[in-house]
């Protein structure tokens, strides 16, 4: 479908016909999860020598890198300058050359009390077993509550994404996106990429929330921010037909007089993300509370280990962040997950030096101090 | 199918072959692979289901099979993920009320 889809290759799947047998597979290290975090991590376990398998519920790996066609910064070892989309063909190349078993199609169903994952693929269920697993299961965008926030038209910012890049399909003709973070940012530039109208994008605080860059990029385009707004409904019968805005105050109490009527079919969430923690709950993961990670997260310390010393979590599952420090985090959780097997050597302390060394260097942005006070908050 | 994007900066979209399939008693084309939503939204088709108590229109939300905002009937069979489930010849394709019945 896109340039990342259409070169993918049938790889090494020699354990999956027997999986609905009585025989329970077994693998040192099972990755659940099959986008830059969980790639990262099985990688560097397969590079080390641990016999491995990633599991992901798409036809193809990548996970979200497969829609982002915006180029990444950072340096050149975080794939400054390089596509997303492109970053996921790299990640799929060496899951190929080193032949790691990747079992696609698949959805994790549940964690069960004798440390087995119970696995839906094309209808069968069975169960698998690992002696140490690694979570980059990912997040869930985050809804947003306001009247009429039911009907068709009113989509999460990346699902709109994922149809215009991944399937090429636009799902409307004009749209307002609801928040100014990088996802808010970016996506509309897309849409315009694709034909499609922003006709603007809207902030209840007083700054925009993502890169300098991208915003200075969607306002010239023509693309207006209304910071201080929020949306109290939207308009249609059977789909979105207009929205309706409203400035906020310093409380963010709505202003009477200030509503605005905004005619649009589509209206994107772009209001952030939640960690997919369900399977750590089944596994009896400590979860903490931790707004500036995302909400509910896998309490982890700087190995990327839970409260279970067998399992590992890494990317938005861990913190909701972005591309270039889940891959860090999964090299981190991937050498920590075989060295917890097989004890360090020099090659996995180098992996996690280098990972923590880069990781640092990204995290002393400004923009990443929220990161940095809520992986502290864990700690406590 | 004037829903599908035909020129762009960056990407290239290879597609399979094209197919019919139903849509309550409607014959669509689409692209065979494509996910039934993405295919039904190319057409112009945005309300996918009908709510259970209050029978309100429903769409996808995630396209991406994690929040079942858009589980149809296909085939006689309620709630299928529409955004995962790939587009096949013939299939027929219905919008689920509730939570829906086996024919």
């Amino acid at each position: 479908m896109n340039s990342s889809a259409k070169n993918q290759k049938p790889r090494s799947q020699k354990n999956i016909q027997n999986f609905s047998s009585s025989k329970l597979p077994n693998f040192d290290i099972c990755v659940v999860g099959g986008g830059p975090a969980g790639l990262e991590a099985g990688i560097v376990a397969k590079e080390l020598g641990a016999n491995i398998i990633i599991i992901d519920d798409n036809p193809v790996l990548g996970g979200q890198l497969i829609k982002q066609t915006h180029k990444f910064f950072g340096s050149k070892a975080h794939y400054c300058g390089v596509r997303g989309i492109d970053i996921a063909k790299i990640l799929t190349d060496m899951v190929d050359e080193l032949k790691i078993d990747i079992l696609d199609n698949a959805t994790v169903v549940g964690y069960y009390d004798d440390d087995t994952l119970g696995i839906l693929r094309k209808d069968k269920l069975f169960q698998i077993k690992a002696k140490t697993y690694i979570f980059a299961a990912g997040a869930s965008e985050n809804m947003l509550v306001f009247e009429n926030s039911d009907l068709p038209g009113v989509y999460g910012a990346g699902a709109v994404q994922t149809m215009m890049n991944v399937y090429g399909v636009v799902p409307g003709r004009r749209a307002l996106v609801i928040g100014s973070g990088n996802i808010g940012l970016i996506v509309p530039y897309q849409l315009l990429q694709s034909g499609v109208e922003v006709a603007a994008i809207i902030e209840i605080l007083d700054k925009v929330g993502g890169y300098y860059v991208h915003a200075a990029k969607i306002k010239r385009a023509g693309v207006p921010i209304y910071l201080k707004h929020t949306i109290i409904k939207a308009k249609g019968k059977d789909c979105v037909e207009a929205a309706v805005i409203t400035q906020v105050g310093d409380k963010f109490e709505c202003l009477e007089g200030t509503e605005k009527t905004i005619e649009c079919d589509m209206i994107l969430i772009a209001i952030g993300l939640s960690p997919l923690c369900e399977l750590l709950y089944q596994a009896g993961c400590r979860i903490d509370y931790v707004p500036e990670l995302g909400g509910n997260v896998p309490y982890h310390n700087e190995s990327m280990m839970t409260s279970k010393s067998h399992i590992f979590v890494c990317g938005d599952l861990a913190c909701i962040e972005e591309a270039s420090t889940a891959m860090l985090e999964g090299k981190i959780a991937g050498a920590k997950a075989y060295e917890a097997l097989y004890g360090e050597n020099k090659k996995s302390k180098e992996i996690v030096e280098q990972a923590n060394k880069e990781l640092s260097m990204i995290r002393s942005s400004p923009f990443e101090q929220r990161i940095l006070s809520g992986k502290e908050k864990l700690k406590a | 199918m004037d829903g599908y994007i035909t020129e762009h900066p960056i990407l290239e979209f290879k597609r399979g072959k094209k197919v019919k399939f139903c849509f309550e008693d409607k014959e669509i084309e689409g692209y065979e692979g494509l996910p039934i939503a993405a295919a039904l939204h190319a057409a112009g088709i945005k309300v996918l289901s009908i709510s259970e108590r209050y029978s309100r229109p429903r769409g996808f939300f995630c396209a991406v099979g994690k929040c079942s905002s858009c589980l149809m009937e296909v085939d006689g069979n309620p709630n299928v993920m529409v955004c995962m489930e790939p587009l096949r010849q013939g299939i027929k394709v219905r919008k689920q009320k509730g939570k829906g019945q086996k024919q």
